[in-house]
């Protein structure tokens, strides 16, 4: 097959069409619900299911819920409401600091934070990141933690418990954000829309019945790059086009390719539309202006990902009565 | 180091990845040069368990740079690495 720097472009208009049918589809005439709540975080992937679910769905079916905890990037807020205000669909914000708290997400992730670096306190913020040279060397997905104060950093690898630690209770979040959206659509009786890309969905990148847990994942097929094509055509504001992709997870600001990517999206998109459609290295690398080398790291690396990962893509295991 | 000891720790870390990775498998089913990245036997909370495993049987400290498949991604190698930080 042609493989070429335009593998990827979409014919934005026509795809929207098909998910806005599809949309409607699966929410009305499956799932039998008349509407979709969406967690909106002023990011470009739930932004661009929130419009999608309001064309589809019509505005007045959609809630964007914001729901902002003591580590949220300031800004998240405003984003999700120019958004909401521009496609028409209501908004409700549903502080969960106070409830992650409860749960002790932030006691427990700072104890482990304190094996490492037994000085962290609330002055300091913090984020755990993966490797970024991973076209340049083999490495593994291993990472590292890393404390900021007064414009200084350190960083060190976790031990394995601390590290477990870390991500468990960080995981609260997006488990107690799964639990409010479905509050708000049980009590309409309306679906809960997912906002994972392809990217997020296959390497891994969400929280097993955290942002992982939805009714329906419209944008689960559809690369990082795509997902921008699609905003382009939808009319997403530009504020939010252009923001860089974080994690909105950790307190020290962190992109999405720095904690678990490695690797821009252009790039990664690229290398894994190629491997799913048998490119072989050196055509790739021909494309992508990158060696060959670097073509089956890349490769090697995001086949590690998608087969670590197919754990948190499974349903529950069940036993086959006789 | 002498070949006796050598043994040991092949048979030790043999013994420690088949306990903690492998389910229904024996240790002569993984050979010593088998990748573990590409027989998909560890991934990288595994790395993490491992390494703790070498820090504290064999009382060496695993350096950042050090973690790497070049360094732990077979019994061989690993047993090459032990030697390259005790010898």
């Amino acid at each position: 097959m042609e493989f070429n720097k335009d593998s990827l472009r979409l014919d934005a208009r026509a795809v929207a069409e098909s998910l806005f049918e599809t949309i409607l589809r699966q929410t009305r005439g499956i799932l039998k619900k008349s509407g979709a709540v969406v967690g909106i975080s002023g990011g470009i992937d739930s932004s661009v299911v929130a419009a999608l679910c309001a064309r589809a769905l019509g505005p007045e079916k959609v809630l964007g819920v914001m729901m902002p905890e003591k580590d949220s990037a300031g800004e998240s807020k405003e984003l999700a409401e120019k958004l909401a205000n521009k496609f028409g669909f209501e908004t409700v914000v549903e502080n969960i600091s106070a409830g992650l708290a409860g749960m002790g997400c932030y006691r427990r992730r700072d104890e482990a934070i304190r094996q490492v670096f037994p000085e962290y306190d609330d002055s300091y913020a913090c984020k755990i990141t993966m490797p970024t040279n991973i076209l340049e060397k083999n490495t593994y997905n291993v990472f590292t933690l890393t404390i900021e104060k007064d414009g200084k950093s350190q960083s060190k690898r976790m031990p394995l418990g601390a590290y477990l630690q870390v991500v468990a209770a960080s995981n609260l979040k997006q488990r107690l954000r799964m639990t409010t959206l479905y509050y708000q659509a049980e009590k309409r009786n309306w679906a809960v829309a997912g906002t994972g890309n392809k990217d997020e969905h296959m390497q891994g990148f969400f929280v097993k019945y955290g942002d992982g847990g939805t009714d329906l994942k419209p944008i689960a097929h559809l690369y990082k790059i795509q997902v921008y094509q699609l905003a382009e055509y939808l009319g997403i504001p530009d504020e939010i086009i252009k923001r860089i992709p974080t994690t909105d997870t950790y307190s020290a600001e962190v992109t999405q390719e720095e904690f678990f990517f490695g690797l821009d999206f252009y790039n990664m998109d690229m290398l894994w539309y190629a491997l799913e459609h048998n490119v072989p290295p050196a055509k790739a690398a021909e494309v992508l202006n990158l060696s060959e080398e670097q073509v089956r790291r890349g490769y090697a690396n995001i086949e590690r990902k998608v087969k670590a990962t197919e754990y948190l893509r499974m349903p529950p295991l069940e036993i086959e009565s006789s | 180091m002498a070949t006796v000891q050598q043994s040991d720790v092949r048979k030790k870390l043999k013994d420690f990845i088949t306990e903690t990775f492998l389910v229904g498998s024996d240790v002569e089913s993984i050979s010593d040069s088998d990748s573990f990245m590409e027989k998909e036997i560890i991934d990288s909370t595994g790395v993490l368990e491992l390494t703790s495993y070498l820090e504290e049987e064999f009382g060496i400290t695993v350096e950042d740079n050090e973690l790497t498949p070049d360094n732990l991604d077979s019994v061989d190698k690993l047993v090459n690495f032990i030697q390259g930080k005790t010898g």
